[in-house]
Order: structure tokens, then C-alpha cells, then sequence
């Protein structure tokens, strides 16, 4: 027989376990019905034509290569910078004040809906600085969306880095920027291209920072230059789920668009849990 | 010269850090410079507190008050959902599970994590709505409980992950003085570990509050789109998000309607940065207690 305590607990228990199960099954649950519903749609042809008959036949490759461009754009765009802040946060780191105010922004960056990063977008990218909707305005956008994620993986990979090494290097002779520039960032390299891997998920994903300043529903043409307007995945398929007259034929397209993007989320992600596994478990320090 | 390259290269990496400050300053000028011309047509109390949100009539009328209840309503379904599932896995993740366990937890909702939130959208138009139509024999599925239940699912992984670092904070020595002073392993959890835990806990909630309240698409293709205060969970809602994405592409630039989704926009930026600053303040306060 069980005490009134015991019963508690064992209610207790089995609660956070159903909560679990909840959990867990939502997301197989998701998964089946994305892969199942879209997977017969992802065929070779889809993958590398153009769509046709306003979007209810056809492939998605233009969306591919717009959501490739975005991509690398925007990360070529906020990886030096973001290393570069955190570089100084963690190294120079004076005066005090100014540390103060870029982690007050930054945290304020991390915190701000990706929304607001597409009114600023079209409103200094594409007006103010007539790049109009391009991919260089979604790019630059989604460079300022990802800035945080960056500044803050490097910095803490920075910040990983033991003191000896620095020391090291600077009873050896070698100046601030030798030490920064051969050691300690050699050293937290590794975990900030995790950092980074991360937040190429995160940007390929999102929609809302492109409506207004990059992309486009319908084009069977691809971009020639980076002041073009670019299909791309996510955009895609919220365009085919919201506009246009044959939600029977677009539905489909839209799943086969879902599993293109989510295997590409997953496939990043996982490249990252791999890296950071590997440097865990290489490491001597 | 070689004076010169360090000099050099302490000014790039402050030019950089001096980019982040300009960036948030430039999202806080854009949104103001195209926000507050919309009090020129509307007074700030109307704007705020009036429910009616006709901006394509004539004459308009830029009433957010539905807009803002929108938003909240599905904010705090989406609460009421993800905080027994995500501080419930991760009390089960620090205080129960094994370490085989946890490795098979811990990456589902990391997985969570990482599923862009337009394909969520999709699987609440295509899948779930359709779903509670025929469970709840209503005439529509893309209502404020379907935004809820997404929106909820979606911020299972950052209330799980911050509540775990928040339990596993506590000493352990406060577990082990519980477990030696008769109280059973529940008794310790709510009793010791959680009231220790709960800024951190309450910090989590926070952060899940302001993703939620700024998420776009799924309140875009989920929650239905109709400007009114929803009498249950079971009609549409139309959240800020949805209003400035879905009607920003229709306004021309600079009329009263455009200014007007700017004005959204501030109030938007107010609540985010504002729960912001208490998770920031939470966690500071933490941070020196330790």
C-alpha cells in the first residue's frame, strides 16, 4: 500500500513524464506528417526546375538558390563583424562604459521580433538606400537578425580560450594582435563556426525579415545580380499556403518546399551538434 | 609600423562593436520616424484603446486595441501550453532522468528549436486546423486556440533549456539536506528545488512571453486574421504580428496606414524590450547571488 506521500510522488513523476511524452510526441507527430506528405513531392525535377503555371506545377530551384544567396550574403556580412565585436568585448573590453552599451544592444537585438528587423530592413535598406527589394536588402537585414546569435557564440568561444595561451604568446614577444590574430583565435575558431552554423539554420528559416526586402512570389527567372529580387524557400511557402486559386495543387508543393527546407535546417544543425562534439572531445585543455 | 597595424586593428574591432549600437539605434529611429506621424490622424488614447481597425475604409480607423488583445490572447494560450511542457521536461531532464535519458531528450527539443516557424505555419493550416474542425465540430480551424497551441510548442525549447540551467544551479547540497531530512524526492523537487530555482524559472517564462508575443508567420497563417476581440478561444484573432506583415505589402509609403503599422511596430518593440529587461534583470540578480 502506498502512503499518501508516495501517492503524491508517484503522481508527480508520472506527470513530468507525461508532459515529456506530449512533448516528444508532438514532434513525431510533425515530422510524419511534413515528410510523409511532402517527400513523394521532392523528385530530382524538383529540385532543379523552375515552377509553372503560377506555382501549381514545377520545381522550386529558383527559391533554392534565393535562400542560398540570402544565406551566404548575410553570414559573409555579420561573421566578420560579430567576430570583430566580440574580439574587442573579450580582449580590449575598454572602456568600460562602451562594453556596457553593446551587451545592453546586443541582448536588445536578440530580444527584438524578427518583424520589426523587416520594417527596418525596407524602411533604411530598401528606401532610404534605394537597393530596393534585392537580395542585398534582405541580406543586409538578416545580417543585423543574425549579428546577435554570432556576437555571442564568439564571444563566449573567445572566452574559453585559457589565459596561458595568451600569456604564453606575450612572454614570447608577440604583440596584442599576434596573440589575438595567431592564438586565441586559431584556438576558439572551432566553436565559432558552431556558433555560426547555428544562426545559417536560423536565417535560411526565416520569412518574416524577407517579405518586405528581398523576396518575391513568382519568378521563373534566376537572380543575375545581387539587386535582384529573389524567390526563396520560407517565403515560398507561405506564398503558396496565402496566395493564389488552387490550394489543391499548391498545398503539395508547399509540403515538398517544407521538406527541402527542413532537411536543410536539420542537415546544418547537425553538422554543428558534430562539430561541437568532436572539439569536446579533441580538446587537450 | 607595427604601432600602426595594432592600433589598426583595436579600431576595426571597435568600428564593429560601434556597428551593433547603430543598428539598434537605427531600428529604434526607423520605427519612431515612421511610427509617430500616425498621431498627427489619431490620438495617442484612440490609437491604443480603441477597438476598431478599419484602415482600408473611408474615412479609416486605426483603433489597435483588438490588435493588441490579438496578440496577448494567443500569447498567453501559448503560456498555458508550453510552461507545464517545458518546465516539466526540464525538471525530468535535471532531476530525474538518467544520463541515457537525457540524451535522448534533450535533442528533440533542441529539434523543436530549430524547425523554422513558417513550417509550423504550414502544419497549423494544413494539419492541425483542419484536425480541430473535426474534433470540436467548429466552422473554423484557423482561430486563437490553433495560434495557441503552435505558438506553445514553439516555445517549449527556450522555457525548457533556461529552466534546466536555472535547476542546475542549485547546490546539490540543498537537494541532499532535503533528502536526509525524510522529504521524498517530489517533496524535494517542489518544496527545495524549484522556490530555489525560481527566478531563473520565472526569467524562462519571460523570454517564452516576449518570442511568442513577436512571433509572425504562425500567427499569420494560424490565427485566423479577423480585427476583433474574440469572445472564445475558438475565433479567429488578428495579433499585431499578423497585421503589420500581412498588410505592410498593400500600404503605399508614407500614408496614414502605413504610419499606423509602424505605430504597431513601437508598441510591439515596447513590450519585447520591456520583458527584455526584466529577464535581463532576473538573470543579473542571479548572477550576483551566486
Amino acid at each position: 500500500m502506498m502512503t499518501k506521500r508516495e501517492f503524491k510522488q508517484f503522481l508527480g513523476v508520472n506527470a513530468l513524464r507525461l508532459f515529456i511524452a506530449i512533448t516528444a510526441m508532438f514532434l513525431i507527430l510533425f515530422l510524419y506528417v511534413i515528410f510523409s506528405k511532402g517527400g513523394k513531392m521532392v523528385t530530382w525535377s524538383f529540385l532543379t526546375e523552375s515552377p509553372r503555371k503560377f506555382m501549381t506545377e514545377g520545381g522550386i530551384f529558383p527559391a533554392i538558390v534565393g535562400t542560398f544567396w540570402l544565406t551566404v550574403i548575410s553570414i559573409a556580412i555579420a561573421l566578420p563583424l560579430g567576430v570583430f565585436t566580440a574580439i574587442y568585448m573579450v580582449n580590449y573590453a575598454k572602456p568600460a562604459w562602451f562594453v556596457k552599451a553593446v551587451r545592453i544592444a546586443v541582448n536588445t537585438l536578440a530580444g527584438v521580433p524578427s518583424i520589426i528587423y523587416g520594417l527596418f530592413g525596407m524602411a533604411v535598406f530598401v528606401q532610404l538606400l534605394r537597393m530596393d527589394v534585392s537580395i542585398l536588402a534582405g541580406s543586409f537585414t538578416l545580417a543585423i537578425l543574425a549579428l546577435p546569435v554570432i556576437i555571442n557564440a564568439s564571444e563566449e568561444a573567445l572566452r574559453s580560450v585559457p589565459h596561458d595561451f595568451r600569456e604564453a604568446s606575450m612572454a614570447l614577444g608577440a604583440t596584442e594582435r599576434q596573440t589575438i590574430l595567431r592564438v586565441i583565435l586559431p584556438t576558439a575558431l572551432p566553436n565559432i563556426l558552431t556558433g555560426t552554423i547555428i544562426s545559417i539554420g536560423r536565417v535560411a528559416g526565416e520569412t518574416a525579415p524577407i517579405l518586405f526586402t528581398a523576396a518575391t512570389f513568382y519568378t521563373r527567372h534566376l537572380p543575375n545580380s545581387v539587386m535582384d529580387e529573389v524567390m526563396a524557400l520560407p517565403y515560398h511557402i507561405y506564398a503558396l499556403m496565402t496566395e493564389g486559386a488552387h490550394a489543391d495543387k499548391q498545398v503539395p508543393i508547399a509540403y515538398g518546399t517544407a521538406v527541402v527546407l527542413l532537411a536543410l535546417v536539420l542537415i546544418v544543425s547537425t553538422v554543428a551538434i558534430i562539430i561541437r562534439y568532436k572539439i569536446r572531445k579533441n580538446r587537450k585543455w | 609600423m607595427n604601432k600602426f597595424k595594432e592600433t589598426m586593428f583595436k579600431s576595426i574591432t571597435y568600428v564593429a562593436s560601434l556597428f551593433t549600437i547603430l543598428a539598434l539605434f537605427g531600428i529604434i529611429f526607423s520605427l519612431f520616424s515612421e511610427g509617430i506621424p500616425i498621431l498627427k490622424i489619431i490620438n495617442f488614447k484612440d490609437f491604443l484603446g480603441s477597438t476598431a481597425w478599419h484602415p482600408t475604409s473611408n474615412p479609416p480607423d486605426f483603433g489597435i486595441l483588438a490588435l493588441i488583445i490579438g496578440s496577448l490572447v494567443v500569447t498567453v494560450g501559448a503560456l498555458v501550453i508550453s510552461i507545464p511542457l517545458g518546465l516539466g521536461s526540464a525538471i525530468y531532464i535535471s532531476e530525474i532522468a538518467g544520463q541515457r535519458t537525457k540524451e535522448i531528450i534533450k535533442p528533440i527539443i533542441e529539434l523543436l528549436a530549430g524547425i523554422p516557424s513558417v513550417v509550423y505555419g504550414l502544419f497549423g493550416m494544413a494539419f492541425l486546423s483542419p484536425f480541430l474542425i473535426k474534433v470540436f465540430g467548429i466552422p473554423t480551424g484557423l482561430n486563437a486556440l490553433s495560434a495557441s497551441i503552435i505558438l506553445g510548442i514553439m516555445v517549449v525549447p527556450i522555457i525548457s533549456s533556461m529552466s534546466e540551467d536555472a535547476l542546475s544551479t542549485v547546490p546539490k547540497s540543498l537537494r541532499e539536506a532535503s533528502l536526509a531530512l525524510g522529504a521524498n524526492r517530489w517533496e524535494t523537487i517542489m518544496r527545495v528545488v524549484l522556490p530555489a530555482a525560481r527566478s531563473g524559472v520565472l526569467g524562462s517564462i519571460i523570454l517564452g512571453f516576449g518570442r511568442a508575443i513577436g512571433e509572425t508567420m504562425v500567427v499569420i497563417m494560424v490565427a485566423g486574421g479577423a480585427a476583433q476581440i474574440p469572445s472564445s478561444l475558438f475565433e479567429p484573432v488578428r495579433p499585431m504580428t499578423a497585421a503589420i506583415a500581412s498588410e505592410m505589402g498593400e500600404t503605399a509609403f508614407g500614408s496614414p496606414h502605413f504610419h499606423a503599422l509602424f505605430g504597431i511596430a513601437v508598441v510591439l518593440f515596447f513590450i519585447t524590450f520591456i520583458t527584455n529587461l526584466i529577464t535581463e534583470f532576473v538573470f543579473r540578480k542571479k548572477r550576483n547571488q551566486t
